[in-house]
């Protein structure tokens, strides 16, 4: 098992009161929460600081974590063999234990020898997918470890491999829910859930608001003027897309029914942005029939403009 | 290895939930609830509202039921009471600016998508 200096996670002495530790924990959790800091390590941080609260806040799991004795962190320890009297008879390996797990017993939750039933604990992951995988459905392959309690008090790391199946139809920052997946009951008590919070990864051409999805259109200045029928690309393939004649940079073309689908029945709608780009090299020739354009047209995109003196 | 496959299911199966869904949802006590209910930042659906009666508050209650969009929120509460130590006045304060700031979040991504993103 690998030591962690909860003291020094919270940045207080080893002596400081209980107090102060409840005056750091806050300080911190103000500064790492998940749900109040945008700092995108603060949640591993706040793991951290958490953990080490819920053991020093309690007298009777910080004097046993203080019987402990003090370690470098990392390093691999042992618990003295009369440590701890809740976590079963001797025998108990403490290979696959993590020290968080071993602080779990006390203050109540977990505790040996009760016979309320228990709840189990919610597990919480993160899964992000495509929108690809949005559109269609998928199944992810989870890979966790999970604390579990023997039964008589101890609690061991294990593995959890399963797959979830992801209905068609979800959001980004949506939460799925795996009913009875989270940690098992004690006592009878029923089994957690485990929450899969979904998240889109990045993708080359759409983005995700809600159901509707967004795309840059870039036309060139003539398709924009004259009209053009385009083709586009959707989740379900290449559509053709009329762009109207007299189209501006910025407008909106929707294209409906062409985003996610929606849980139960419709779908989202697909919004080209329109983005007028000029050729980025243009050759003698475009040059010079834009030239005859400039020449021609009496059109004042700034006709709004107070006219100064052009000074 | 054969490896299982779970159903994900959606957080509620319904636009709506009832009180004792959102208790075993959130991991709240329905006194904390009702205390977020009286504090006006969770609110029950109107129907529910209106199929209560007056004259019996306890009937009214059990039959309340909520948006299931309020899950979440009501799960973030959940957290930060536990994190926190929040009474039901703080949470209630905590959960109308959350409210507030998922609302700016999703209006400030919806405006950036409507941005061009070519270079």
């Amino acid at each position: 098992m690998k030591y962690k200096d909860y003291y020094e996670t919270l940045g207080v002495k080893r002596d400081a009161s209980a107090d102060d530790i409840k005056k750091a924990y806050r300080k911190l959790a103000r500064k790492y929460h998940p749900d109040v800091s945008k700092d995108p390590a603060g949640e591993e941080k706040f793991k951290d600081v958490s953990e080490a609260y819920k053991t020093l806040k309690d007298p009777e799991a910080r004097a046993a974590y203080d019987n402990l004795g003090k370690h470098r962190p990392g390093e691999d320890f042992r618990p003295p063999p009369d440590w701890g009297q809740g976590t079963g008879d001797g025998s108990f390996s403490y290979e696959d234990v993590d020290l968080s797990d071993l602080f779990a017993a006390f203050g109540g939750r977990g505790r040996r020898g009760g016979s309320i039933p228990i709840p189990g604990q919610d597990f919480e992951v993160n899964a992000p997918i495509t929108i690809e995988e949005a559109w269609r459905g998928t199944e992810l392959e989870l890979n966790l470890s999970v604390p579990e309690h023997d039964g008589t008090g101890g609690v061991r790391r294990v593995p959890l491999v399963f797959k979830a199946r992801v209905p068609k139809g979800v959001t980004d920052g949506e939460k799925l829910r795996l009913p009875g997946k989270g940690g098992k009951g004690l006592n009878g008590g029923p089994n957690g859930s485990l929450y899969l919070n979904i998240s889109f990864k990045p993708h080359a051409l759409y983005r995700a608001v809600g159901h509707d999805l967004y795309l840059d259109l870039p036309l060139t200045p003539w398709e924009a003027a004259l009209g053009a029928s385009v083709e586009v690309p959707t989740l379900a393939g290449p559509v053709r897309l009329k762009v109207p004649a007299g189209t501006n940079s910025g407008q909106k073309l929707r294209l409906a029914k062409r985003g996610l689908p929606k849980r139960g029945e419709g779908e989202g709608n697909l919004f080209a942005i329109v983005q007028i780009v000029v050729p980025p090299a243009p050759t003698d020739r475009e040059k010079a029939l834009f030239n005859d354009l400039a020449d021609a047209s009496k059109f004042d995109p700034r006709a709004a403009f107070p006219k100064g003196d052009g000074k | 290895m054969k490896i299982e496959i779970t159903d994900a299911k959606w957080l509620c199966e319904h636009p709506e939930v009832s009180l004792d869904e959102l208790v075993e949802l959130s991991g709240l006590s329905s006194e904390l609830l009702l205390e977020l209910v009286e504090y006006g930042a969770l609110a029950p659906t109107e129907t529910t509202m209106a199929t209560g009666t007056r004259s019996s508050d306890e009937m009214q209650t059990m039959q309340w039921r909520f948006t299931s969009d309020c899950v979440v929120a009501v799960q973030t509460v959940s957290r930060l009471r536990a994190d926190f130590d929040l009474d039901a006045n703080a949470l209630s304060v905590a959960m109308m600016l959350i409210e507030r700031i998922h609302g700016l979040e999703a209006r400030l991504q919806e405006l950036q998508s409507h941005f061009p993103q070519v270079k």
